[in-house]
């Protein structure tokens, strides 16, 4: 049977973010050397060691080529066409929100992110990255009464330097993979999170991330540390502005959680992802990982990614402390010519350690999407267990998704279990939803939101009616 | 209420209903009866407005309204409601959800409140005892790992809750032991009013036995060939449609 119309009309529904900030920047010539890199560091005031460690990556990464590997098309990207720093011009760096820039503030309306309420909800702290440059931070001082550090990284490398490298770049080393490490050498920004010894953290912290300036690339570093006996949930959710060209971001998250401690980390993703045609979404090349570190740790990875011309995501665990805990609960959703290769990887190190990873893919229009996951059970990872889910489900009939499990068993004790399924929205069940009233749009929403329940279980409460409407949104334009 | 006059319809290229006259008054039980491939599921079908089905003549009146002008969801909103034949599953879909959304948009379009979550669980456990249906169905995913019977309880459970103006039972009967099929024809019983008519579609007459229809008729290569009273799916019963059929060919 052909394909009705809301199903095309649902797959042609625009991005609502489209606008761009009229604001000043203090940007870098396109182009990356040494020299740029040098005054990117020295911009950001970093100790001499920092530099070293960005020199070190940067020539490394002269030896690396684009990885092509991935289930994704895009035409070549010129690094030397992309402007590696833009700053919203500072005012000798704002105190308070009186002294942040009136149009950035107002980004944030648009946005729906008001950061003066935000003040005053529900114990969210937020660290609003505009473009490369941290402007706000909220609720610092609550946070410092807990003894936890929430800040931007680039202050953290001048106020905790030991703190910060002590750590950085030892989950995601420095040589990791070619967007890596090229963020390892011009990476402008990010957020630090420190939780001490048996802390838990008092509420949701969360960063809206924002790319602004045109070509730019954003290179954010993001770091969060739970020691011992610490808990911590972290929030992240994006949108970007209309935009022609393709914009490269390639950032890094690397969460460390010490014994018996725990890291939640969600992320919601809206980036542009491109008109009809594919032209000018974002390409979101990033690596993020988490290593349970210490004894009984746990971490957990929910995403819901709506947006990006591309996406090439997988973040993942590594599980080196006994009786560790991974998780990866995952929604993509792609539509017109988004592509997305994502998935995880579960890496099994210490004894009794367990995973757990629930992927949901929606392709509609002509989306692809491919789910790409590894579980590796190391030797010396006796009774290790892991579960994998993996559905996906087409809306019409140009999309595509695939999936791609690896599984490495070194280990005869390890317990996998591994299921996957792929289905169609059906012609009955749309049916079956409009013949009880509901209108198309709806019956498609309620499904495709039942299909990712799952999912959005496990994400924070406010978070979980963000990612609901904002999957309605994507999906928007079935009308029957 | 119903009015179908000249009804064709054709799937695929195949005509099924071939002028096809039917006329439904307000609180009357209709039953159409007919042997295998006569065309009793796809007259179900036209009549909730579902794709794939051309219309090439005759019309439907529902209400006063044209049936054919409104889509699936707005003969639904206008009260028209089809119990399915084979209930189709929505996995992650929260049954009560599912309920209170249909319900309210039915609501809404009548010009009435939405009903909150503490109304709605009222009026939805009253619903419940006259189909004795489990409460752990409501929790569940709509359709999903239920049972046959529970199926079908489940859309006449549904029909209990949206009320409508008239009701279509695809086969309802089918595929159902004689314990669950009294208690579906119960939960039809209690739905009877003098404001509310209902169409039985069955091959069977034995769910006849339970809900007494005020009209019966047969339907045969895609038309109506007899109409009568209760007393005429007794007579199907004991000499089969063969004769009937004959009948109208003779």
């Amino acid at each position: 049977m052909s394909e009705t119309p809301e199903l095309d009309e649902l797959v042609r529904s625009e991005y609502e973010h489209g606008f761009v900030t009229e604001i000043e920047s203090d940007t870098l010539p396109p182009g990356l050397d040494e020299e740029v890199i040098r005054a990117i560091s020295r911009r950001k005031r970093e100790p001499a060691s920092m530099l070293d460690w960005r020199l070190k990556a940067y020539r490394h990464w002269l030896t690396m080529s684009e990885p092509h590997w991935a289930s994704v098309h895009h035409h070549p990207i010129d690094y030397q066409a992309i402007s590696y720093f833009s700053a919203p011009k500072p005012k000798e760096g704002p105190k308070s929100l009186d002294e942040v820039d009136p149009a950035l503030l107002e980004t944030y309306e648009k946005l729906g992110i008001p950061i003066e309420e935000q003040k005053a909800l529900a114990g969210v702290a937020v660290d609003a990255v505009f473009d490369s440059v941290s402007v706000a931070t909220t609720f610092r001082e609550k946070l410092a009464e807990a003894g936890v550090i929430f800040c931007a990284i680039s202050e953290a490398l001048q106020d905790y330097p030991e703190l910060v490298q002590r750590y950085l770049g030892t989950v995601v080393p420095h040589t990791d993979n070619f967007f890596a490490t090229l963020n390892s050498a011009v990476f402008s920004d990010g957020t630090f999170v420190y939780v001490p010894k048996g802390v838990r953290c008092p509420m949701e912290l969360s960063t809206y991330f924002r790319i602004n300036a045109s070509k730019t690339g954003q290179f954010e570093r993001t770091l969060i540390v739970a020691d011992e006996g610490s808990y911590v949930s972290y929030l992240e959710g994006c949108t970007a502005p209309m935009r022609d060209e393709n914009q490269l971001h390639a950032a890094v998250v690397e969460l460390i959680a010490m014994d018996d401690a725990e890291i939640k980390y969600s992320t919601v993703q809206n980036w542009y992802p491109g008109d009809e045609q594919g032209r000018g979404g974002i390409y979101n090349f990033v690596t993020k990982r988490g290593e349970c570190r210490g004894a009984r740790s746990k971490i957990s990875w929910t995403q819901v990614e709506t947006g990006s011309a591309i996406t090439w995501k997988y973040p993942s665990c590594i599980l080196r402390g006994q009786e560790s805990v991974g998780a990866f609960y995952s929604v993509a959703v792609t539509k017109g010519r988004q592509q997305a290769d994502t998935g995880t990887k579960m890496i099994h190190i210490g004894p009794n350690t367990s995973s757990t990873i629930v992927s949901k893919g929606i392709a509609a229009g002509h989306g692809r999407q491919a789910y790409r996951g590894l579980v590796r059970i190391a030797q010396r990872a006796e009774n290790a267990r892991n579960h994998t889910q993996c559905d996906s489900l087409l809306i019409g009939d140009h999309c595509g998704a695939h999936t791609f499990p690896y599984i490495e068993v070194k280990n005869p004790t390890a317990k996998m279990e591994h299921e996957a399924t792929t289905s169609k929205i059906s012609e009955d069940q749309l049916f079956y939803c409009r013949s009880r009233g509901l209108s198309g749009e709806d019956a498609v929403s309620m499904i495709v939101n039942g299909f990712c329940k799952e999912v959005f279980n496990e994400l924070p409460m406010e978070f979980a009616v963000e990612a609901q409407k904002l999957l309605s949104i994507s999906l928007e334009g079935a009308v029957g | 209420m119903l009015s179908v006059k000249g009804l064709k319809t054709s799937v695929e290229g195949k005509e099924i209903l071939r002028g096809l006259d039917l006329e439904v008054g307000e609180g009357e039980v209709h039953a159409i009866m007919g042997p295998n491939g006569s065309g009793k599921s796809t007259f179900a079908h036209v009549l909730s407005g579902r794709e794939g089905y051309q219309v090439t003549a005759g019309s439907i009146r529902f209400d006063g309204a044209d049936l054919l002008d409104l889509e699936p969801e707005e003969r639904a909103r206008k009260g028209l409601f089809l119990a399915f034949q084979y209930p189709v599953e929505l996995p992650g879909v929260n049954n009560t959800y599912f309920l209170k959304t249909a319900l309210n948009a039915v609501r809404k379009s009548r010009g009435e409140a939405e009903l909150d979550a503490v109304s709605f669980l009222r009026l939805m456990r009253e619903k419940l005892k006259v189909l004795h249906l489990d409460d752990s169905l409501l929790k569940r995913a709509v359709n999903v790992g239920f049972s046959g019977g529970e199926k079908k309880r489940n859309e006449i459970f549904q029909m209990a809750l949206l009320e409508p103006r008239l009701g279509i039972l695809d086969e309802t009967d089918s595929g159902l032991d004689i314990d669950a099929l009294r208690i579906v024809a119960d939960g039809v019983n209690a739905l009877r009013s003098p404001r509310r008519s209902v169409i039985l579609v069955t091959h069977y007459q034995r769910l006849l036995d339970y809900v007494e229809p005020d009209f019966v008729h047969v339907l045969a290569r895609g038309r109506i060939i007899r109409s009568g009273g209760k007393e005429l799916a007794r007579e199907l019963e004991q000499k089969g449609y063969g004769w009937i059929a004959e009948e109208a060919a003779a």
